[in-house]
Parts: C-alpha cells; sequence; structure tokens
C-alpha cells in the first residue's frame, strides 16, 4: 500500500483522534460491523435458510447449462455414456483391462460414475467462489451457499447417471439384491466428502488464481489413483509387483473407498470389508467438518478478488 | 435525550475540524429541511475511516508482454504478478448517517460511489477501517443472480430466493413482480429474449419487492421508459418510506434533488463536501 492518497488520508485519521473515536459511538448504539463473521453455528443455521436458494440454484444452473443445445438435458444421460464407452474401448479391449474383471460393463461403470461425481464437484467447488465475484460484490448470504449448490447441482446430474448405471447393471444379467439397500447409503457419505471437499476447493480457488490450470492434472492423477477401468490388486500388486501398502493405499483413497462399496454392492454382492466402509465414513465425516470450517473460517474476506 | 443531543453535536462538530483543505458543511442537527420531513434520530450508519482496496487481474501494462518466457523470468526474480493491479478504490471515508436519512451519493464515474456503497452492505471487506450498521443493509441490486437463458418466471423466483425471502413471501409476492414489470405473457420466455429495457424493468421490479433496513440503491433509475421511471420512482419513494435509512447514488441531480436531505460528494475515493443538498450540488455542478 503506498499510494500518496492514502498517507493523507491516514494523516486525516490521525488529526481526528482527540475527539472520541466513532467506533466508540458505534459501539454506544449497539451498532454492529457491517463485514463480521457470524459464529460458526449461528453460520450453519443462516446457511440453512438459504436451502431453498441453494436448490433453485443448483436446478437453474442444471437447466441453463443445456439450454442452447438441441438435444438439450438429454446430454445429462449422453455424456456420461460416451465417456464410458470410449473407456470401455481404451481400456477394456484394446489394453486389456477385461480380462479377469468380472462383468468389465458395469466395473466400468460404477468406477466412472462414481469418480466423475467427486472429480466434478472438486473442480466446480473451486470455481464457485472466484466464478461468482459479481454476485458475492452484490448479495448477502451465507457464501457456502455457493460451493453447496455446485455440489447439489453435480448430485442432480449423479442421480441420472445412476438410473442409467442400473438399467446398464440389469442388461448385464445382475439381479438386484437387498444389498442395493446401501446405494443411497454410499451416496450420502460420497456427497457430504464432495460437499467437503467442495468447500474446501472454493477457498482455495478464491485466492489461489492458478489453482483451476493445475486441476485437471491433479484429478487426472486421482483417476489412475482410484482404479477407475482396473482392479487396484490385479495391476498394482500382481502385474507390477509393487508392495501390497501401495495397493492399501491406493484403496484408502475416498474416491477408490466409494467406488469399491458400490462394486461391492452390485457386483461383488457383499458387504464391504471394514477397511472400505470405514475410509469411507471417516472421509465423509472429516471433509465435511472440516471443510465446513476451513471455509467459514475466511467468510468475511472472499469477494475482495 | 439529552445525552443524545449532546453526542450528535459531537460527532458533527469534530468532523470539520478534520484538517484538510475539502469544503465540509453539515447538516443541522436539528429536524432536518428537505423533501423527506424525518427528524435525525440515532445513528444507523458509522463508517470509520474506510479503506477499500481492490485486486484487479488481467490489466497487463504495455512494457510487460504477457509471454511465457517474461512470466518465469518474474518467478526467477521474484517479481508479483504485473497483471495484478491494486486499486485503491475508497481512501478514508468517514461519516455517520441517522435514521430518517436519505443520503445521496454524488461523484464522477470512478470516484468509489458503487464501492463505498458495497462496503456499507458489507459485501466488501475493508482494507482498513470499519462499517458499523444496524442491522442488515441491503443493496438494491439482483441482476447478479439471475441467469439469462433462464425464463422471466424462473428468474423471479430465483431472484427472490437470493434475496433471502422464504416459499411463502415468494408466492406471494409473484404476481406483483409480473405486474409491475409490466412484461405480461414474456415471463414465459428466456430473459435473453427480452429487449433491454424490459430485462431492466424486471430486474428492477424484482430487486425492489423485498422490505429494507438500511436500503442503497444504485443507479436504479437510470433504465426503462418514462412511464416506468416514473412509477420506479415512487416505488423507491414508498421503500424510503419504510426503510430506516437510504443511500442513493444517481447521475441525475434531479432525482437526488427531490429525494434527498444530505448529499455527500466523493472524489477520487474521498468525501469532497457533505451536507445539505442545495449547497452540495451547487458545488458539484459548478466544479
Amino acid at each position: 500500500m503506498s499510494q500518496p492518497e492514502s498517507a493523507v488520508a491516514d494523516a486525516q485519521a490521525g488529526g481526528r483522534s482527540g475527539q472520541e473515536p466513532l467506533a466508540k459511538l458505534a459501539e454506544r448504539y449497539g451498532l454492529r460491523r457491517a463485514i463480521a463473521r457470524p459464529r460458526f453455528l449461528v453460520y450453519v443455521r443462516q446457511l440453512a435458510e438459504r436451502r431453498h436458494f441453494i436448490l433453485t440454484y443448483a436446478t437453474s444452473r442444471n437447466v441453463s447449462k443445456y439450454s442452447s443445445s438441441a438435444l438439450g438435458q438429454l446430454w445429462q444421460v449422453l455424456t456420461p455414456l460416451l465417456n464410458a464407452a470410449i473407456y470401455y474401448v481404451m481400456f477394456g479391449i484394446v489394453l486389456g483391462g477385461r480380462d479377469g474383471v468380472e462383468n468389465y460393463p458395469a466395473f466400468l461403470l460404477i468406477g466412472i460414475f462414481v469418480f466423475t461425481y467427486t472429480q466434478r464437484s472438486v473442480t466446480a467447488g473451486a470455481k464457485s467462489i472466484s466464478g461468482n465475484l459479481s454476485l458475492i460484490r452484490a448479495l448477502h448470504f451465507p457464501r457456502a451457499a455457493l460451493p453447496l449448490a455446485y455440489t447439489i447441482q453435480e448430485l442432480q446430474q449423479l442421480a441420472i447417471s445412476m438410473g442409467v448405471l442400473v438399467l446398464i447393471v440389469f442388461i448385464t444379467a445382475e439381479v438386484p439384491t437387498w444389498y442395493w439397500l446401501m446405494i443411497p447409503v454410499v451416496l450420502i457419505l460420497q456427497t457430504m466428502f464432495n460437499v467437503g471437499a467442495g468447500l474446501v476447493m472454493a477457498r482455495l480457488g478464491s485466492s489461489m488464481r492458478d489453482l483451476n490450470q493445475l486441476l485437471p492434472f491433479i484429478t487426472r492423477t486421482w483417476l489412475y489413483a482410484s482404479g477407475v477401468f482396473f482392479s487396484i490388486q490385479d495391476k498394482v500388486v500382481e502385474t507390477a509387483d509393487l508392495p501390497q501398502w501401495v495397493a492399501t493405499a491406493m484403496y484408502l483413497n475416498p474416491a477408490a473407498s466409494y467406488i469399491e462399496w458400490m462394486r461391492d454392492i452390485f457386483i461383488y454382492k457383499h458387504t464391504p470389508p471394514p477397511m472400505v466402509w470405514m475410509a469411507c465414513v471417516f472421509w465423509a465425516v472429516f471433509a465435511l467438518c472440516f471443510g465446513f470450517w476451513y471455509f467459514w473460517r475466511a467468510e468475511e474476506r472472499y469477494g475482495r478478488g | 435525550m439529552a445525552d443524545l443531543t449532546e453526542e450528535l453535536a459531537k460527532v458533527k462538530g469534530e468532523e470539520p475540524a478534520v484538517p484538510s483543505k475539502d469544503v465540509r458543511v453539515h447538516p443541522d442537527p436539528e429536524p432536518a429541511k428537505g423533501p423527506l420531513d424525518v427528524p435525525t434520530g440515532t445513528p444507523t450508519v458509522i463508517v470509520d475511516d474506510l479503506h477499500i482496496v481492490y485486486r484487479v487481474y488481467g490489466a497487463a501494462s504495455e512494457s510487460e508482454k504477457g509471454n511465457a518466457v517474461n512470466a518465469f523470468m518474474r518467478i526467477v526474480k521474484r517479481q508479483g504478478r504485473p497483471q495484478m493491479k491494486e486499486v485503491h478504490a475508497v481512501k478514508g471515508v468517514s461519516f455517520v448517517a441517522y435514521h430518517g436519512d436519505a443520503i445521496g451519493v454524488v461523484g464522477r464515474n470512478g470516484s468509489g460511489k458503487s464501492t463505498l456503497l458495497r462496503a456499507i452492505a458489507g459485501l466488501l471487506p475493508p482494507h482498513s477501517g470499519a462499517v458499523y450498521t444496524d442491522g442488515q443493509p441491503s443493496l438494491l441490486g439482483v441482476n447478479a443472480a439471475l441467469m439469462r437463458e433462464l425464463t422471466g418466471e424462473r428468474n423471479i423466483i430465483l431472484g427472490c430466493y437470493a434475496m433471502g425471502m422464504t416459499p411463502a413471501e415468494v408466492r406471494e409476492k409473484y404476481q406483483e413482480i409480473v405486474d409491475f414489470s409490466g412484461i405480461d405473457e414474456f415471463v414465459q420466455l428466456p430473459m435473453s429474449t427480452y429487449s433491454s429495457g424490459m430485462g431492466a424493468r424486471l430486474r428492477f421490479a424484482i430487486s425492489s419487492a423485498k422490505t429494507h433496513d438500511v436500503l442503497l440503491i444504485d443507479e436504479a433509475l437510470a433504465t426503462g421508459d418514462r412511464e416506468f421511471r416514473k412509477k420506479s420512482e415512487q416505488r423507491i419513494r414508498q421503500i424510503r418510506e419504510s426503510a430506516g435509512t437510504v443511500f442513493l447514488v444517481a447521475h441525475d441531480l434531479r432525482v437526488i434533488q427531490q429525494t434527498c436531505n444530505r448529499v455527500i460528494w466523493l472524489h477520487k475515493g474521498k468525501i469532497k463536501m457533505d451536507g445539505d443538498p442545495k449547497e452540495v450540488l451547487a458545488a458539484y455542478t459548478k466544479g
């Protein structure tokens, strides 16, 4: 801060110091700072009061996103399907990923849909503050509403993908089982994780401008580390001959955990091993709590650009 | 009450003591004259030596060509990004606004009017200094929340929620907003198909549908045809009567003279004059 004008202004402010400061006057009349961070619980309550805005904003964004294309919201189904088709040809057939994997189409689709949900939430979260500065500078609302709305937008997208998934799993001859009742549980846990991760990315993205350039590389690395189109155990330990702990570490990453649980439900038809469901619960609770706390800590600073 | 008047006299008396070549005229501590005849009461907004600094990205200067080699050399030399500029928009503004005040803010483009309003609304964090308010000031501006690709109907609902209304309030206000904006059956069409006047009317209708404690109006009257301008001036008067304090930024000085009992003249981020509309506006049009 070295503008000469500010020096003059500072001198002016200093010249008034003999009288009662305005801050004291404000205190006497019970006025509060216009920009003050509410306490954490108050903040969460304010956010809950804005649930209608969050939902409407998410839905509106989804509607407007496809409004210029002829097929409209059909793209919400087509995009994941086309992606899956490409991966199936490349990794399943050409590179032989389907060898030794039970029901590879279902295996692949689960991996892609579940991973995409987390990946898109993280990417959208990083843009949710920096891409909405005009909104932040015009209206008053808990800023966490924005990353939250972006995650909900992705959840709406996932709901459609899951419909497609169930259909394909039917076609590939899996019968519904009682294990399918666990699907909502996994989705809720994954959503908790995505909300938390989105909030952390939103704060990082609001101050680190280069994050958006860097994110595609991070998410791609994450994609390969999560066993989306191959079985981690087969490729890492048996084919590449790496030690077991590498595979275990990969299984414990949040995206891989949620993918594994979903595959257990749809394909292997058993309850997940304790390691998987414990990782899922841990990541969900940890990300949500830390994400909210971390985002809330900078609440009054969003919007400075 | 005696305590209170003493307080006011103290606050108002202290400001001309600021060592500055700027002229400062202050409104009468007695009931304010002017079109809105409300006595000055307790302070509602106190702005204490406020500085606002914006960071602006992407404004590369001529000397610095934006190529990769230069970017790399900058990192090696540990220089900051040249594209990042700091703009000192508000430089040490202090004033006290009272209950029933309608304050006009005038100044040339880029003098910091809008920035000051946003800071009062608590939307821009101060670089130093502080803004103290009674209740939550709100900016009359919902434009940023609306989406051009969506229908007017959806945008009304979205805008109302963005301002913090409940579903019941939205249902109640919906027809009123449609009627006031006068867009009729266009409400079913996307906003991108609207003429600029229609869009402006709808935006004003949405953002003025809510009642406020401290209301900040930024250039809301500069839009629409004559009939709509009349309608919206009337609406602003209504809002002002129910609000505690109103701030109005406008380039149309006639509007300010008609509606305000106090005018603040901002020049290059500082208060050049603050006081009775007649005197300040006379000086402003001259200078």
